[in-house]
């Protein structure tokens, strides 16, 4: 019987000739994210082991991302419990070089890796062709311990994607009309896989920015075939594919998706959930306080290029603060190197060093009561930015940056 | 454990990791110290209002959103005897085997409950509403031996001698 990439994936991983959806199978892990959301929870717990050990510290990468630089004396705990126990054990460790997610993609993920991240968006990983899932600090633990886990074969889900996005149409704006289609819980405990003409079209950013959001839609991991734009990418940051996988022509899907490029439009995520989506156009002239541009769905180079186009020789609204949150210090370096930074100073937005930042409601933007953010960020939970009553739209870094100049939700042909 | 009631509570769909417990309150020292602040988006004064062993009765895709561990620890904290939902979002499913919360799976129940009421869950068989019942499906051994134990690590060091 044919198998899908994920399948493909894990029968490597557990050194198995086939697996189908529903077996469970101990595997073994190419690679451990974690960052400062919970790494201080998985330390408290390794030190109640009997026999306290690492199986491979080389597995093992630690990103400091959620709360950089400290905003308290407690997360400054959190981190130095965290900093302090990476160099005892020489683990790879990074602090102030980015989100997670984007330093991960620059420095070490491969296609055909299996990879568990103490994060939800850690399916990210799929634009490589590598299978990510995210998991919490207890099975982070685990797998830190023995090098191993379990692992439920997911079904498939296949989206086949054809033709190109139009002019002004991002690849946030295809995954998000996507989860509103299949819905917040539509592939829940499910692999999405993406292939097709369509895809040889998008570019190694889109495809993040695709596969990282795949988990709103309740998805285990995210997954795209291997390419010459994978392999130049990989290239590129001095790596080599582990394996290349394609599903198989009999290989078994739930459903197959057909999905035009050429027919999605700009959208909006309305609050509070994510799968709220409508046409951007039904959005306008929706107030808001702030925008922000940045996280690791949207602030790589190629969005803030998006943004510093529309934004050059313009102003952000007096009433409005636009963060500009670059995702990675790579990134920054870039966006310096190319004056987008200075575009975005010279209209009044305010730029940050790279971090989560408000798109997880913490450190810095976050907005208070009745207060309405539209953002490039992953979610758009009720609170999830700050005050219980405030309210987030999500939508491209076109749509965001031309709202940021309107004061009020607007689409880059309006400014 | 195998039979037990417990006073409901009740909520919707898509109750998500924020709701459950905001980032705001995840600085906090312990999972103790959140508790009180456990769904305050949407209920500020609920997590006051729950009593030891009372359940909650939720919609689809419970849990969805943020990998944060916290979220399955504080519903436990608050002494919630186990989350009965449609679905539940994958990684707080995993979250709450290893943290030893039971979740348990039901189609129908949450839309002929209401709040204050009463419900008997019959473990592997069946949940009871005033008369009612519901079939539900049965967890594995090895599962529940984790819940059991109030979790993966505590069932480790159960396994190691060390509790």
């Amino acid at each position: 019987m044919g198998m899908t990439i994920a399948e493909k994936i894990i029968a490597a991983a557990a050194g198995v000739e086939e697996v189908k959806p529903g077996d469970i199978h101990t595997v073994e892990l190419d690679r451990l994210m974690s960052n400062d959301g919970t790494t201080h929870l998985t330390i408290d717990m390794y030190y109640k082991l009997k026999h306290p050990r690492i199986a491979d510290v080389n597995k093992l990468v630690w990103i400091v991302d959620h709360n950089v630089p400290c905003d308290s004396v407690k997360t400054a705990a959190s981190h130095k419990k965290m900093r302090d126990f990476a160099k005892e054990h020489g683990i790879t460790f990074y602090e102030g070089a980015g989100v997670c997610h984007q330093v991960m993609m620059e420095n070490h993920v491969t296609s055909g890796e299996l990879i568990f991240g103490a994060d939800s968006h850690t399916c990210a990983y799929g634009a490589v062709g590598a299978f990510g899932t995210g998991v919490g600090c207890t099975d982070y633990l685990y797998a830190m311990v023995t090098g191993k886990s379990w692992l439920l074969v997911p079904e498939t889900l296949r989206f086949n994607l054809t033709g190109k996005l139009p002019e002004g149409v991002y690849a946030r704006d295809l995954i998000l009309t996507i989860i509103g289609q299949i819905g917040a819980n539509g592939a829940n405990y499910m692999a999405m896989e993406f292939g097709g003409e369509g895809l040889k079209t998008l570019d190694m950013s889109a495809r993040i920015a695709i596969c990282n959001l795949c988990v709103e839609a309740g998805a285990k991991t995210a997954l795209m075939e291997v390419d010459d734009i994978t392999r130049a990418y990989l290239k590129e940051h001095g790596r080599k594919p582990k394996h290349e996988f394609t599903s198989d022509a009999d290989a078994k899907f739930a459903k197959v998706y057909d999905i035009d490029l050429s027919k999605i439009k700009p959208i909006v995520a309305k609050p509070h959930f994510v799968d709220s989506v409508v046409d951007a156009k039904e959005c306008v002239g929706t107030h808001i306080d702030e925008a922000f541009l940045g996280s690791c769905n949207n602030g790589r180079i190629e969005d803030l290029r998006v943004g510093a186009e529309i934004l050059k020789d313009k102003k952000v609204h007096p009433l409005v603060r636009f963060l500009v949150v670059p995702a990675s210090a790579a990134v920054y370096e870039q966006a310096l190197e190319e004056g987008l930074l200075k575009i975005f100073m010279d209209a009044g937005a305010i730029v940050m060093n790279p971090n989560c930042s408000v798109c997880w409601g913490s450190c810095q933007g976050v907005i208070g009561e009745n207060e309405v953010l539209i953002s490039t960020g992953t979610r758009n939970f009720k609170g999830r930015a700050g005050h219980k009553d405030s309210f987030v739209y999500l939508a491209s870094a076109a749509t965001v940056t031309a709202s940021a100049i309107k004061g009020e939700i607007a689409t880059a042909d309006m400014v | 454990m195998d039979k037990f009631s417990g006073k409901i509570w009740v909520l919707g769909d898509d109750i998500d990791t924020d709701i459950i417990i905001p980032t705001e309150y995840l600085a906090l020292e312990t999972v103790n110290d959140m508790a009180p602040y456990a769904f305050s988006p949407l209920r500020p004064e609920l997590a006051g209002q729950i009593k030891e062993g009372d359940i909650i009765v939720a919609g689809k895709n419970f849990g969805c959103g943020s990998s944060r561990e916290q979220a399955p620890e504080i519903i436990k904290a608050l002494g919630i005897k186990c989350v009965i939902a449609k679905s539940f979002a994958r990684i707080f499913f995993r979250n709450s085997i290893n943290n030893g919360l039971l979740l348990i799976e039901n189609e129908q129940l949450r839309d002929v409950v209401k709040e204050g009421d009463e419900v008997t869950v019959t473990l592997n068989e069946s949940i009871e509403y005033k008369g009612q019942n519901f079939p539900i499906a049965s967890l594995p051994d090895n599962l529940m031996d984790i819940i059991n134990a109030g979790g993966l690590v505590k069932a480790m060091r159960k396994l190691n001698g060390l509790d």
